[in-house]
């Protein structure tokens, strides 16, 4: 097998006992930042982007997997020990998590969360491994209005399928795409959108945006809104599980990681349809469904697993076409691009060492997680009682510190702030930062693909319809938009009219 | 947009049937206004490009679509807003939503990272950072201002030199130059 033996040489490469080190450290570290209540993985990784300055491409790729993951596992201890979840990714896990820990089975919550996670995570990256070479390997044939079509589907999906508000998506997906504007056009080198400030012309440095949006955002909407009663935190001894828990465990376990595999991998991104799906589907299939509500074991492993599957699969689009469809991929593809890696279907041949790389030390950094997290985990939980005050200052110290350290320049300090006034008021309108962050990445490739198209056609339109597969993705993009509407309008007045979508709404109104 | 005109009576099904006529929230009228400010920009921004001759494309045509796809949603919204649609604001671990925003608090906050910008090329990273920690905990709420010093004091000082010497990145070091 070609893929193996390819995997095989990045673990080699990967076990190096410094690359180890870079791995435990970023396991460390993201499972650290992950833990802190009010960081989900994006902000982690995010915050986190400037310590990977000084080092090599693949040294940093392999701290980023660490984070990444030990990230994601921190955002699960935390759901599963506050009563609220971080992130709506986690929503699902804290709805049975937390009951269990409050029932004092927070032990078996945080071990099949961990262990599910592993399981998942490993399944996950190994089918990244299989799927994305053949992927990029058709990607390489299709061509520019190909390409356009499939970030024009992944943009509409996140806007308009995924939240809870077509409007408010799209408002988000075009505030990003406006930010995105911002800089030298490509072609002709003429400045856009930079009023005359000569420090806007190479673009906004997307760690600068990203930290504003996430951390000072995030800090600022919490600030204006701090819950004075401190949050209840149940205590945890280390991690295990019984015979039985095993036994309801492993089914889950699998069934969330092939649910939650597939959405990761379509433009449609985001973890939280298919951890609702999962817990949907372990109830149905519960023998016991009464338990459901009152802290099932099968309620938190099927969604975790489901949520790291998912975060795995976003992997397959952003290595094989490089089209980051979820927020932690699209910091990701930024830290690739620091290193002038430039992420498409051909990155996987020019540079295959990074790549196998990246995917053995996804599998190193999530082994590394399950034995160093599962018998931290008291250690960890002692984090979330860290006082508020000094949390979020931290948080801000290091925000601050992220954008100066870029170019050592106060003026990215003030950009910092204006993308920390967007991420608050995109919070206080409740419009979602998917398609902002999107938008700000995917819209300046979109115009390169589309002027490549167009210029081939010589301007006419016809120029983006050339090719079978953008036909098709048009389809796809006018149903997925068209349907829901008709859907709505069908069922008319009726008050609960529950479509997907709709359910996610209910799924965090249960849970607060 | 039929969905989010449905939103407020939704959350009173879902919800303890709290008694809530048709809130009409004046703030998103003010988004809708940016947003078509930031819309209308773009476009006039896209005019001022010159288009060469052997681009058939050119770097307008981008920016005219965005900047009328962002005029189109301010007034959408702006419709949307008039019809009774109020954004849900973002839940959290340590967010409170049932009490009102304390501006006062955003306020200092703001006003510390200004001031950090300002003076961090004069004084330094190692003093401003310190002096960013210690006051956004003091603006949150903490009471424990010398301890609060100390810990920034050490985390600016720690930070610095992780950066100067393990990344190479030196951060400003203003007036302890030649002391760090």
């Amino acid at each position: 097998m070609d893929t193996l033996n390819l995997l095989f040489d990045g673990l080699g490469s990967a076990f190096t006992p410094e690359n180890l080190m870079y791995a435990a450290i970023g396991v460390l570290i993201g499972t650290f930042v992950g833990v802190l209540p009010g960081i989900g993985p994006a902000m982690a990784l995010a915050l986190l982007l400037p310590i990977t300055y000084g080092l090599e491409v693949t040294q940093s790729l392999i701290m980023f997997a660490g984070i990444y993951y030990g990230g994601m596992y921190g955002g699960s201890t935390t759901s599963i020990l506050l009563n609220t979840p971080g992130e709506s990714a986690s929503v699902m896990t804290a709805i049975e998590g937390n009951k269990m820990a409050k029932k004092g089975r927070a032990a078996q919550a945080l071990a099949t969360a961990a262990i599910g996670s592993f399981v998942a995570g490993t399944i996950g990256t190994l089918l990244v491994a299989f799927f994305a070479p053949t992927i990029a390997k058709q990607a390489v044939k299709i061509g520019a209005p190909s390409f356009f079509a499939i970030m024009l589907l992944s943009l509409v999906l996140v806007s308009a399928v995924l939240g809870s508000s077509r409007l408010r998506g799209f408002i988000g997906l075009f505030v990003g795409l406006t930010i995105g504007l911002v800089g030298l056009d490509l072609s002709t080198g003429q400045a856009r959108l930079t009023g005359g400030i000569t420090q806007l012309v190479d673009g906004v440095d997307i760690v600068v945006v990203a930290v504003g949006l996430f951390a000072i955002g995030e800090s600022l909407w919490i600030a204006a809104h701090l819950r004075r009663n401190p949050v209840e935190v149940v205590p945890v001894g280390r991690p295990f599980m019984g015979r039985e828990d095993w036994a309801r465990s492993w089914k889950p376990w699998l069934r969330g990681t092939a649910i939650g595999f597939p959405f990761g991998a379509l433009p449609a991104g985001g973890a939280e349809t298919p951890t609702f799906l999962s817990y949907i589907a372990e109830k149905k299939l519960a023998k016991n469904g009464d338990e459901f509500g009152h802290g099932a074991i099968e309620g938190v492993a099927g969604p975790e697993a489901a949520n790291n599957a998912s975060a795995a699969g976003m992997f397959v689009p952003l290595l094989a076409l490089g089209i980051p469809v979820t927020a932690t991929a699209s910091i990701l593809l930024a830290a690739m691009t620091t290193y002038g890696i430039v992420p498409g279907p051909t990155l996987m041949t020019d540079q295959p060492d990074l790549v196998w790389t990246l995917l053995a030390s996804l599998l190193i950094g999530n082994t590394l997680l399950l034995v160093i997290n599962l018998p931290l985990a008291p250690l960890w939980a002692k984090l979330l009682q860290i006082p508020r005050p000094q949390l979020y200052a931290g948080i801000l110290f290091f925000a601050s510190l992220g954008a100066y350290a870029v170019d050592q320049n106060p003026f990215d300090i003030a950009l910092l702030l204006v993308f920390g006034a967007v991420g608050f008021a995109v919070r206080r309108f409740g419009i979602p930062i998917l398609p902002l962050i999107l938008g700000v990445i995917i819209g300046p490739l979109m115009e390169v693909k589309m002027r490549e198209a167009l210029d081939i056609s010589n301007g006419d339109i016809s120029g983006l319809f050339n090719e079978g597969l953008a036909i098709g993705i048009y389809v796809i993009i006018v149903l997925a938009v068209v349907v829901p509407i008709v859907i709505d309008r069908v069922r008319g007045d009726a008050p609960l009219a529950a479509d997907a979508q709709d359910g996610t709404n209910d799924k965090e109104e249960v849970s607060r | 947009m039929k969905d989010t005109a449905k939103d407020p009576a939704r959350s009173t099904v879902d919800d303890e049937p709290v008694t809530q006529e048709r809130r009409v929230d004046k703030a998103q009228y003010g988004l809708a206004a940016v947003l078509a400010v930031v819309g209308a920009y773009t476009l006039v921004d896209a005019r001022g490009l010159n288009v060469g001759f052997a681009d058939p494309v050119g770097p307008r045509v981008f920016p005219y679509v965005i900047g009328t796809g962002m005029l189109v949603l301010a007034v959408l919204l702006a419709v949307a807003t008039a019809r009774g649609d109020v954004g849900e604001g973002e839940a959290g671990e340590d967010v409170d939503l049932t009490s009102p925003a304390d501006w006062t608090t955003v306020g200092k906050l703001v006003a510390i990272l200004v001031l950090n910008l300002l003076l961090v090329n004069v004084l330094g990273w190692a003093i401003t950072g310190a002096l960013l920690f210690a006051g956004c905990a003091w603006a949150l709420g903490s009471r424990t201002l010398l301890r609060d010093v100390l810990v920034g004091a050490v985390l600016s000082v720690a930070s610095w030199y992780f950066f100067y010497t393990a990344l190479g990145v030196p951060l400003s070091p203003g007036i302890l130059d030649g002391i760090l």
